[in-house]
């Protein structure tokens, strides 16, 4: 293989890495920014109800412009479209989906993830302040907890790590993680490597990981099908 | 059955007093009372106790996040006190940085199921949410079947702001698609809940009570939203402004 063919993977193909897995009749979550890019994946004849925090169960596509509704948007607060069989509730009903485990995957966004399955999304070291949003509910509601994020930092430092270093968001409870490196799954040993970003070497993706890498004896490059 | 409708947004929230405590409804633009929010900040009232969804925000005409620039605004309660970037950092987060103001941050379905509690006379509740965070840190905890949940205790308020599609002039209100979001809770849980009417106000008899979303005995004041620009519309055509 040659370099040129080696590079991270782009965010379409981290989250449609995940959407593969999705299964017919699933309700989804998907949090604001990359996670919303699931539901680009060319699904075929599976249906999967997207649900959003703000009482929006089985929504549609973005609205085109000029054709939004003003009283129709999702969690991220984009402008988005009905299907048929959609309904509305209200926000403490709204919680009541994600709280009482109707909700089969959430897909979220993270700045850390550890090997024990905690994750941090919610503050940045040294302020006061932070965002939770639904995270915190998805996080310990949905059936299963998804993380899709860039393997290193902006500084290049490690996401996967042995313990979090930020505030967590939720204890034990991410099962798969996506990165523009591979795709890893949360085990009672740590973090096992299902398929790596094409051209990379196991060796490459743990130099670049805190945490100790479990490497799958069927290890595959990472393929959107 | 009363008549609840007002005429104008100043009349509406003439008696707020200082120190009042608010809950302000909508999640993003739709359902955001920005009228009422408007008629606040003429009227004055400082010292104010806001709980919203995120009280930082100033993208709309009249947010809660102007009232915070404004110094009114002693305490929040909200799922959002800062932005995602230190660079993108507001005065909200300036004020709640220094001590001047105090926010209080916590998962989106506490904040909601805090007011249903409220709104329905429950005392307390145990959620799993936020437990072994911070946020839990000196709250009281409870193993339930062999799962760990955080107490958690209601909120309540003088006066809650929302806005609806169409109300009866008793204040039977129906909600048009995600405008519904927090304003049906917030009206059942606050003291006395004021209201702004995007659509039309209608007799009473006029609207079919098997669609009654917020029914009127949570309702206290309605006042129906003039056309723009004495109006504060928010269309999606503002969206980048």
């Amino acid at each position: 293989m040659t370099t040129a063919d080696k590079k991270p993977l782009d965010r379409q193909t981290m989250c449609s890495r995940l959407a593969m897995e999705f299964e017919d009749g699933w309700i989804a979550n998907l949090g604001a920014g990359m996670p919303t890019l699931c539901s680009n994946y060319d699904f075929k004849d599976k249906d999967i109800i997207y649900q959003s925090e703000n009482g929006l169960i089985g929504y549609g596509p973005l609205a085109k412009e000029g054709e939004e509704h003003p009283n129709l948007v999702n969690a991220g607060v984009q402008y988005v479209t009905l299907r048929p069989g959609s309904a509305i509730v209200n926000h403490a009903d709204s919680f009541t989906v994600i709280r009482g485990g109707y909700v089969n995957v959430t897909v979220l966004g993270s700045y850390e993830v550890a090997e024990n399955g905690d994750f941090a999304n919610w503050k940045t070291s040294g302020r006061k302040g932070g965002g939770i949003g639904g995270a915190m509910d998805l996080a310990v509601g949905a059936q299963r907890v998804w993380i899709a994020m860039e393997h290193v930092t902006r500084d290049g430092k490690p996401r996967l790590l042995k313990r979090c270093a930020l505030p967590v968001t939720a204890v034990g409870v991410v099962q798969r993680v996506v990165t523009d490196l591979g795709l890893f799954d949360v085990t009672p040993e740590g973090f096992l490597m299902r398929e790596i970003a094409p051209g990379y070497t196991p060796e490459e993706v743990q130099a670049v990981t805190e945490a100790r890498l479990i490497i799958s004896p069927d290890l595959k490059p990472l393929q959107v099908t | 059955m009363k008549n609840k409708v007002f005429n104008s947004f100043d009349e509406a929230v003439a008696d707020i007093p200082d120190g009042a405590s608010i809950m302000v409804g909508g999640f993003g633009p739709p359902g955001l009372p920005q009228n009422l929010l408007g008629a606040l900040i003429r009227q004055g009232a400082t010292d104010l106790t806001i709980i919203t969804n995120r009280g930082d925000q100033t993208n709309a005409k009249a947010n809660t996040g102007h009232l915070v620039e404004l110094r009114r605004v002693k305490k929040v309660y909200c799922a959002f006190s800062a932005s995602p970037h230190p660079s993108q950092a507001s005065v909200f987060e300036e004020l709640t940085e220094s001590g001047e103001m105090e926010a209080e941050l916590m998962p989106q379905g506490t904040l909601v199921e805090r007011m249903r509690a409220a709104a329905s006379g429950i005392g307390a509740f145990y959620t799993q949410a936020s437990v072994g965070t911070e946020l839990a840190i000196d709250k009281e905890t409870r193993v339930i079947d062999g799962k760990t949940y955080v107490l958690e205790f209601p909120l309540h308020a003088d006066y809650a702001f929302i806005r609806a599609d169409t109300s009866d002039t008793f204040g039977n209100l129906q909600y048009d698609l995600t405008q519904r979001n927090f304003n049906p809770v917030m009206a059942m849980a606050a003291k006395t809940t004021l209201v702004e009417i995007e659509g039309e106000i209608i007799e009473v008899g006029g609207m079919d009570p098997n669609n009654v979303h917020t029914p009127g005995i949570f309702v206290d004041r309605v006042i129906k939203i003039p056309p723009a620009p004495e109006g504060l519309w928010t269309l999606p055509s503002d969206r980048n402004s």
